[in-house]
């Protein structure tokens, strides 16, 4: 992150460590702090950091919604924060002006589709959509024929089946059957862009969560004494968290070069960018597997317990593995596209990049 | 400190690398069509051919970052990188200049004294110049410290005694840089009392035995030194401190393309085998192997920008080897598993057998060579502060 503007880092840093201590968020017995994190996040201008100031804005760069993305993994951040990007986002392709509030959007999974009828009502329904129910605006890309739009909706007029992802933060099916959008434009971009950015999005908050769950696992292991020693001086222990940060730094590479490549590239279309997003969302999603494993093994009992803060890391680290496509899904395609363009096409993408 | 393990910065290699990529693939182009290599052809040994080194040197490109009153180009880290890592993806025959290109010439530019440099560099540049390793003992591989081969002073110089072994290349090296222990190690610190030598392989005294791999082939040697001078001029930096001057070098050494793409044809090849429309696993299982290459190669590339910067990446240098290697050495048994079903041209999958066969056999040295993973998640452990 340096040679970059640090005040929007610095400024959400700050907000999430006075308002967002993961360990006073293990002790919370209600959701109180929601409110007061949500105003500091709003107040600073951090939920419309991709939004430009023409429109209401922060008018910060992609780099800068990135940046604080990772920070917010390295709080396990559990309010929609970077769902409310990607919509401020969206809405911004289609020139419609944000709302206030915290937004998600949807489709999250790549096989769910949303269709606009020439009367302009929405139809079709999107599964495990992050933070459905508890924001007020959802925005969507969806299809008039084959041409997309974006579109903001009312998420009181949608049927909304709550539930909980696996870090137990609210997701839930949204059926859009019969919804008239609040607005609806549109725009030059696709429901994959949405999949592409969410999973850019998602493989940073990832490599955020690692730095923390590396940096806790390394001070317990220093702090923790065993046969009379600190257990963080047992070789063996000493190469499990070795293995974590090898891990941890190649989730930053990854998502890094991701977000350098959306920051200055030109659009999310062609090989290169598939590479790059791709390879992030996979190595990412890698990374958080073997991540946690090891941050648990080197907590022993406690990192199992409620009381502790650990599980607020890796709980989220595998709920945001799964969504915007696992790494299964996204080593598909990128196997495919490079099978599809030959063995002697694979160096020079590579080395392009 | 935690924090500096994460440093990867999304460097990106600037527009000038791109014209050099395009002379090194041009240039490859010809030196096969020539016959000078076969990038399938792994029998061709370990890759040592001089009158190429002697090509590649017209070109500019050995010590191309050295400077110009060696007869260097000093042109950047980041173009170096991109000539190297051009040469590493088609197994291009650098063995009589890679190790002094890397290693050697940048130690004796820090270190040597200058009659030295002027001595050997421009030949290093020239082509002319191939060099050795002696770090490691019959006694002491990993534990480089452990040293026990002597450089006893004498009129003018010291005299060599004692025995280096798993010397790669030391049959056709001119020259080693040669880890030789001058004083006994002092109580407080037992890395104290060794001192870097450049010695010419030449010297009365030397003599190099063989000692045949796995494969068949000759790369390792022993080599003994008995009652070898070496002048004093050929003492590198302050004698008896060497410890302190090998550390610096190891960014280089570890945060290269070499450290990820010595297997690298498995990949192309097994892409060639699974073909247009691989089943699920084939295209799942190339999916991962590249998003695995493409972030070791964004990790190695923002190692060397941090190198071209100036700074000394020594720990993420650490973590590209450690990753590097063990993702090279997993390759060739994730292809084999992975074109298991494929019903190929038997073309195809004949050269992919060939290969994948080598691969595999050679596999079991790339996490030795140059700093064992165990030895490396102990350097990054310490990064850590865990020791």
């Amino acid at each position: 992150m340096s040679d970059r503007d640090t005040i929007i880092v610095d400024t959400a840093a700050r907000i999430f460590r006075d308002l967002c201590d993961p360990q006073t968020l293990n002790n919370a017995k209600d959701d109180s702090w929601k409110g007061p994190l949500w105003d500091a996040l709003e107040e600073s201008g951090l939920t419309l950091t991709w939004v430009s100031d023409e429109v209401g804005g922060a008018g910060a760069g992609m780099f800068d919604g990135f940046d604080v993305l990772r920070v917010a993994g390295s709080y396990a951040v559990p309010v929609p924060l970077s769902e409310t990007l990607l919509a401020g986002w969206l809405l911004e392709k289609a020139g419609i002006t944000c709302p206030a509030g915290p937004m998600t959007i949807a489709p999250q999974r790549a096989k769910d589709r949303i269709e606009i009828d020439a009367n302009g009502r929405l139809s079709g329904a999107a599964k495990q959509v992050p933070y459905a129910g508890e924001t007020t605006h959802i925005a969507i890309v969806a299809y008039k024929g084959d041409r997309p739009h974006v579109a903001l909706v009312a998420a009181a007029d949608c049927r909304i089946e709550s539930g909980r992802n696996i870090a137990l933060d609210p997701q839930g099916t949204v059926d859009f059957a019969g919804v008239q959008p609040l607005r609806c434009e549109p725009a030059p971009i696709s429901a994959d862009d949405l999949q592409m950015m969410g999973a850019a999005a998602r493989a940073t908050m990832i490599a955020g969560a690692l730095e923390t769950a590396m940096n806790i696992s390394v001070q317990y292991a220093q702090e923790r004494k065993a046969f009379g020693r600190n257990i963080g001086g047992f070789q063996a222990v000493q190469h499990n968290l070795s293995r974590l940060a090898c891990e941890a730094a190649a989730a930053t590479a990854a998502s890094g070069s991701a977000n350098e490549a959306i920051a200055n590239g030109d659009g999310l279309a062609g090989d290169a960018m598939l590479l790059e997003i791709a390879s992030a969302k996979i190595r990412c999603g890698e990374a958080a597997g073997q991540g946690a494993a090891i941050a648990h093994q080197a907590h022993g009992a406690i990192g199992f317990t409620q009381e502790h803060v650990l599980h607020r890391f890796t709980q989220r680290l595998w709920a945001w593995r799964d969504e915007f496509g696992s790494e299964a899904v996204w080593a598909v395609r990128l196997g495919n596209a490079m099978a599809g363009n030959g063995a002697d096409a694979l160096w020079p993408l590579l080395a392009s990049r | 400190m935690t924090a500096s393990v994460l440093q990867f910065d999304p460097i990106r290699l600037p527009p000038e690398c791109d014209v050099l990529r395009g002379e090194v693939r041009a240039f490859i182009e010809e030196e096969i069509a020539a016959g000078t290599f076969d990038p399938m052809d792994k029998s061709e040994g370990d890759r040592f051919n001089r009158p190429f080194a002697k090509r590649v040197a017209a070109k500019g490109w050995i010590g191309m970052t050295w400077p110009k009153k060696y007869g260097g180009q000093e042109r950047s880290f980041l173009e170096r990188y991109v000539m190297t890592e051009e040469f590493r993806a088609v197994s291009a025959p650098t063995g009589s200049f890679f190790t002094a290109d890397r290693q050697s010439g940048p130690t004796i530019m820090k270190y040597g004294q200058e009659e030295v440099k002027n001595e050997i560099l421009p030949a290093i540049i020239a082509g002319d110049c191939t060099f050795c390793i002696g770090m490691s003992e019959p006694g002491s591989g990993s534990d480089l410290f452990g040293a026990t081969t002597r450089a006893t002073k004498t009129d003018g110089g010291y005299l060599i005694n004692g025995t280096k072994i798993w010397t790669s290349g030391a049959h056709q090296a001119d020259y080693m840089i040669g880890l030789f222990r001058t004083a006994p190690p002092t109580k407080e610190n037992r890395r104290e009392g060794l001192t870097q030598f450049v010695v010419n392989m030449k010297t009365p005294g030397i003599t190099i035995n063989p000692v045949i791999n796995m494969v068949g082939r000759h790369e390792f040697n022993e080599v003994v030194f008995e009652d070898a001078f070496v002048a004093d001029k050929y003492v590198m930096g302050t004698p008896g401190q060497a410890w302190k001057q090998a550390t610096s070098e190891l960014a280089y050494e570890r945060s290269g393309p070499e450290r990820f793409l010595e297997t690298f044809y498995i990949l192309t090849e097994l892409v060639r085998v699974l073909g247009a429309e691989p089943d699920l696993r084939g295209s799942e299982g190339v999916g991962r192997l590249v998003a695995q290459l493409h972030t070791l190669r964004r990790m190695s590339v923002s190692v060397n920008g941090m190198l071209a910067e100036g700074l000394e990446p020594t720990l993420q240098g650490s973590i590209v080897k450690n990753l590097g290697t063990l993702w090279e050495q997993a390759l060739p048994a994730r292809a084999r598993d992975l074109a298991a079903f494929v019903d190929p041209d038997p073309t195809n999958m004949a050269s992919f057998q060939r290969v994948l066969e080598f691969a595999t056999t050679i596999a079991p040295k790339l996490t030795i060579q140059g700093g064992t993973t165990e030895i490396l998640n102990g350097i990054i452990a310490r990064g850590l502060g865990l020791r």
